[in-house]
């Protein structure tokens, strides 16, 4: 479970001064489901779930991740979320293998344990080149470690950022088939997206969120009923636009 | 504080690193490589330099003498010079190394000396450059035994003994040890050289730890996983710190081994008055000297950690931590300035203290009270550093500076 509580998170710019990335945004992702923030570049996603991984901290407001508040308990709070994004790298120089276990020793697993679960998830992953260095890995095979990694403590919710942004679409879909396993394992699911495609696939409930606002939320039967709009592009032109 | 968490964040880290071929080489290959071509390689170029110079017949110009036969024809004779014809802008040619020094003999020098009178001899040479001095030498000790021959004629004409002009000798006799003596000489210069060493062994992965996560995206992987920032830093500082160390020490190591090597080559030849290259550093020092460089190790790998991290990228970091160098690199060679000896002012500015006792250190000298307040305050700096450290990693600001 994520609950969001009039979260806000202000940064401040030499040239431009205080900007407020995100402004009293509140919403609630439910175990088993997927939660789909969407909104244009600069919208306010990113610093949303940077904000609910604590890799940032909230200005005002908070939110509680899996039942730990994220300004009280941080390391609780990371420790059962698995984070995701295209900035969220693998190191170059350890092979695919020991950046799996590395995170998986930084989430407290040791000896047998860790190395049955990183067996468990190369197989499902089908990560066949456990010995090869990260640096000399395809995009899809970086995929397939990241994921690996993100799983490795089976953590109850996962927060993804644009996690397909820049892929190929056999890198996409991988990553698209891993968001809807971890629905169907009973995790909650909270990801950003500004490829409408994608949310209309993928989400059970679409946040749309704009100038670090959430403008309106719902499934997507209720969107389109509020808005008299089949199209969800055009919903979110819509609301954007009001 | 998690020290488990901190180790993992270590092991990574050093895995990591000895990955990276530009920590390795800064680490291991330059300390090794380094201190046999500073003190073997310096010493054989200024040995051939020397000897060369040496060698070398200086060309030297006569002024004047045309009405004093014997001196000139004396001077004529030497083989250690080669006279070359007189020219007007003797003094010029000297400036331009075409010739090596002049000789001016004044007007009617023979017959000034047979008639008692102090005659002035001047020799122009270009002071500093060293075949000009050997030229300007050579010339000094012909005219220096032309006036002893003259002094003994005189003495023996007048039937008087040649004590008379000298009552008694002056011998100088050195009372300091091998140790001291090579230490003083050469103990100068190497601390420093362990002392940039050490800082330069611990920058490529301060910078690789820091501006490195950064540039290279990893930075957010890790600031999501439930390790705290203060065990992020602290396993990245170790790691840092490891690094200053272990090429401090094999900086060190190197040393102790050139000079065991310079002990067997040089078995069996001549000491050159009282410098004993084989005397050496004793393992002694060197231990001494590796305490006292553990605190500034401390100070180097924190501020180098806390100066990259504010860096954006590898490239930023370069040029943070330049100056840097640079900032150290004075102390060091400021310690090496005759006449800048160790007192407890200068125990406590950081990285000139550590050069100065370990200068003192290896020559044999142990100030106890001065080495433990340089400990002492290194410590504190070095508390400081980590600090601010561990500060910035906490900041969003300098974490995600864009």
């Amino acid at each position: 479970m994520i609950e969001a509580d009039k979260l806000s998170k202000q940064f401040r710019d030499s040239h431009r001064g205080t900007i407020r990335a995100v402004n009293a945004v509140s919403f609630r992702c439910q175990p088993g489901r997927v939660y789909g923030l969407l909104g244009a570049n600069g919208a306010g996603k990113t610093t949303t779930l940077r904000t609910l991984a604590t890799i940032l901290k909230p200005s005002e407001g908070t939110a509680r991740v899996a039942g730990y508040d994220i300004l009280r308990d941080p390391e609780k709070v990371r420790a059962n979320i698995g984070f995701l994004s295209t900035a969220t790298a693998l190191y170059g120089r350890l092979s695919a293998k020991e950046m799996v276990e590395y995170f998986g020793h930084l989430f407290g697993m040791d000896g047998e344990t860790l190395r049955r679960r990183v067996e468990t998830l190369f197989a499902r992953l089908e990560v066949d080149f456990p010995d090869r260095r990260c640096d000399s890995l395809s995009t899809g095979m970086k995929q397939k470690v990241s994921i690996a990694r993100t799983l490795v403590h089976d953590p109850p919710v996962m927060i993804f950022d644009e996690p397909t942004s820049g892929l190929d679409v056999m890198s996409a879909r991988t990553i698209v088939g891993f968001i809807r396993e971890c629905r169907e394992q009973g995790k909650t699911v909270l990801f950003s997206t500004h490829v409408m495609s994608e949310a209309e696939k993928l989400c059970d409930t679409i946040g749309i969120i704009h100038g670090g606002c959430l403008k309106t939320e719902g499934t997507l039967a209720e969107l389109r009923a509020r808005s008299g709009l089949q199209d969800l592009e055009d919903i979110f032109v819509r609301t954007v636009a009001s | 504080m998690s020290w488990r968490n901190i180790g993992v964040v270590y092991r990574k880290e050093l895995t990591d690193s000895l990955r990276d071929r530009r920590t390795v080489m800064s680490m291991v290959l330059v300390p090794i490589l380094l201190m046999p071509m500073l003190t073997i390689g310096a010493g054989v170029v200024s040995v051939l330099m020397f000897g060369k110079a040496m060698q070398e017949t200086p060309t030297v110009m006569i002024i004047g003498g045309e009405d004093s036969p014997r001196v000139l024809a004396q001077l004529l004779q030497l083989s250690d010079i080669a006279v070359v014809p007189t020219r007007p802008d003797y003094a010029e040619e000297i400036s331009n190394k075409q010739i090596r020094a002049a000789v001016e003999i004044p007007r009617g020098f023979d017959a000034a000396i047979e008639h008692g009178e102090v005659p002035t001899v001047r020799i122009y040479l270009y002071q500093g450059e060293l075949r000009s001095v050997f030229g300007a030498d050579r010339l000094q000790r012909f005219f220096s035994g032309l006036r002893d021959r003259v002094i003994s004629q005189r003495l023996a004409a007048r039937q008087l003994p040649e004590n008379l002009i000298q009552p008694f000798r002056i011998e100088q006799k050195n009372v300091a040890s091998a140790e001291k003596v090579s230490g003083a000489t050469i103990g100068g210069l190497m601390p420093s050289f362990i002392i940039i060493l050490c800082l330069s062994g611990a920058m490529y992965p301060a910078m690789d730890l820091t501006a490195g996560e950064k540039e290279r995206g990893t930075i957010e992987t890790i600031l999501s996983s439930p390790v705290s920032r203060v065990h992020l830093v602290v396993g990245k500082f170790f790691m840092v710190f490891t690094a200053a160390l272990f090429t401090a020490l094999l900086a060190m190591a190197s040393l102790g081994l050139t000079f065991a090597a310079g002990k067997s080559m040089l078995a069996g030849t001549p000491q050159l008055n009282d410098f004993d290259f084989t005397a050496g550093i004793s393992v002694r020092a060197l231990a001494a000297m590796f305490v006292m460089i553990i605190p500034l190790a401390v100070l180097f790998s924190a501020a180098l950690l806390a100066i990259s991290l504010f860096a954006k990228n590898y490239r930023e970091a370069q040029s943070y931590l330049s100056p840097l160098t640079i900032i150290v690199m004075l102390p060091a060679i400021v310690s090496v300035l005759p006449g800048v000896e160790l007192n407890a002012p200068l125990s406590l500015i950081p990285v000139l203290n550590t050069s100065l006792v370990s200068k003192e250190i290896v020559s044999g000298t142990y100030h106890w009270g001065y080495m433990l307040l340089i400990f002492v305050s290194s410590c504190f700096y070095a508390a400081i550093a980590l600090w601010v450290a561990i500060r910035l990693f906490q900041k969003e600001s300098v974490l995600f500076r864009t």
